[in-house]
């Protein structure tokens, strides 16, 4: 049985503390928006969780480009847990943002470029797991899920700047908003300071989360390996 | 401008139930997330610990 490294154990505790720091600042250090109420704090981990989902796309094309280098299966371990990750994170940024568009726009969806590119985004490294579960070959299987990643990952920074480049009602943080974006705000410093904290709360999140699936992964590897061995 | 804020906020519905979904999702999707892992995590080692006998097993 395999123990958990000490620096993991570190970093779970300092990533707890972290995150119930984070969620007492939302809640109570937070100032309550003016326009748009309490449901304005939902914006906090929403962004958050979107950039651990684009962190850990970037994470898995970086990780394909290195498999397609080394043809170190490790590689292949990694790329697949950040997309598992990342789908998780994403989820909950779109989500979220449905939640919060209902008392902002009157409604929970609307095809504006930045949700519809996020959607497709999620659907891209949804079928990224669907379709490595169709391949038998294990290295056959890493180089396509390399190669996927990789090709997969045009749809992040389409994502991140299709709020920039294309007329949408999608409220920017850091930039300018479009003329008819809705919903936006200008954060005080606590806002702020609350938004920081929550995105390094959440890069913490992401270190944590992935060192587990990657551990999982080479576990699920093992038994692999040794049900070949036992078969043969 | 206070007046007018205050006004503003008198005709806006109570949006705190969204704030309470939004965190219920934040939370329940991260917290289902992590159990997944554990649950997979333990199986795996069910399964090592199986194999390891059997292997065991047919060494001459």
């Amino acid at each position: 049985m395999e123990s958990k490294p000490q620096l993991l154990k570190l970093l779970d505790g300092i990533t707890l503390v972290l995150f119930v720091v984070a969620t007492a600042m939302v809640f109570f250090y937070a100032p309550t928006e003016a326009v748009m109420g309490q449901v304005q704090r939902v914006f906090y981990f929403h962004v958050a969780a979107g950039w651990v989902g684009m962190l850990s796309f970037l994470t898995a094309a970086l990780a394909g480009i290195a498999y397609l280098r080394s043809g170190r299966r490790s590689w292949d371990i990694v790329g697949l847990s950040a997309v598992e990750v990342g789908i998780a994170f994403i989820f909950i940024n779109i989500v979220t943002g449905s939640i919060w568009a209902r008392p902002i726009w009157n409604t929970w969806w609307t095809w504006d470029p930045r949700l519809t590119t996020a959607t497709i985004m999620e659907l891209i490294y949804a079928a990224y797991l669907l379709l490595r579960q169709g391949i038998d070959d294990p290295d056959r299987r890493a180089r396509f899920g390399a190669v996927y990643a990789i090709v997969g990952f045009v749809s992040v920074p389409l994502t991140f700047f299709s709020a920039r480049l294309f007329r949408t009602i999608h409220p920017v943080v850091i930039g300018t908003n479009q003329p008819g974006a809705e919903g936006q705000f200008d954060m005080t410093p606590k806002m702020v300071q609350t938004f920081v904290f929550s995105l390094i709360t959440f890069t913490f999140i992401f270190a944590d989360i992935l060192w587990r699936r990657v551990r999982l992964g080479r576990l699920a590897e093992r038994v692999e390996q040794l049900k070949l061995e036992v078969v043969q | 401008m206070s007046s007018v804020i205050f006004l503003f906020q008198e005709v806006l519905p109570n949006t705190t139930p969204y704030m309470i979904a939004g965190y219920a999702v934040i939370f329940g999707v991260m917290l289902i997330y992590l159990i997944s892992l554990s649950v997979r995590w333990r199986s795996l080692e069910k399964d090592l610990e199986v194999l390891e006998e059997v292997q065991e097993s047919q060494a001459p």
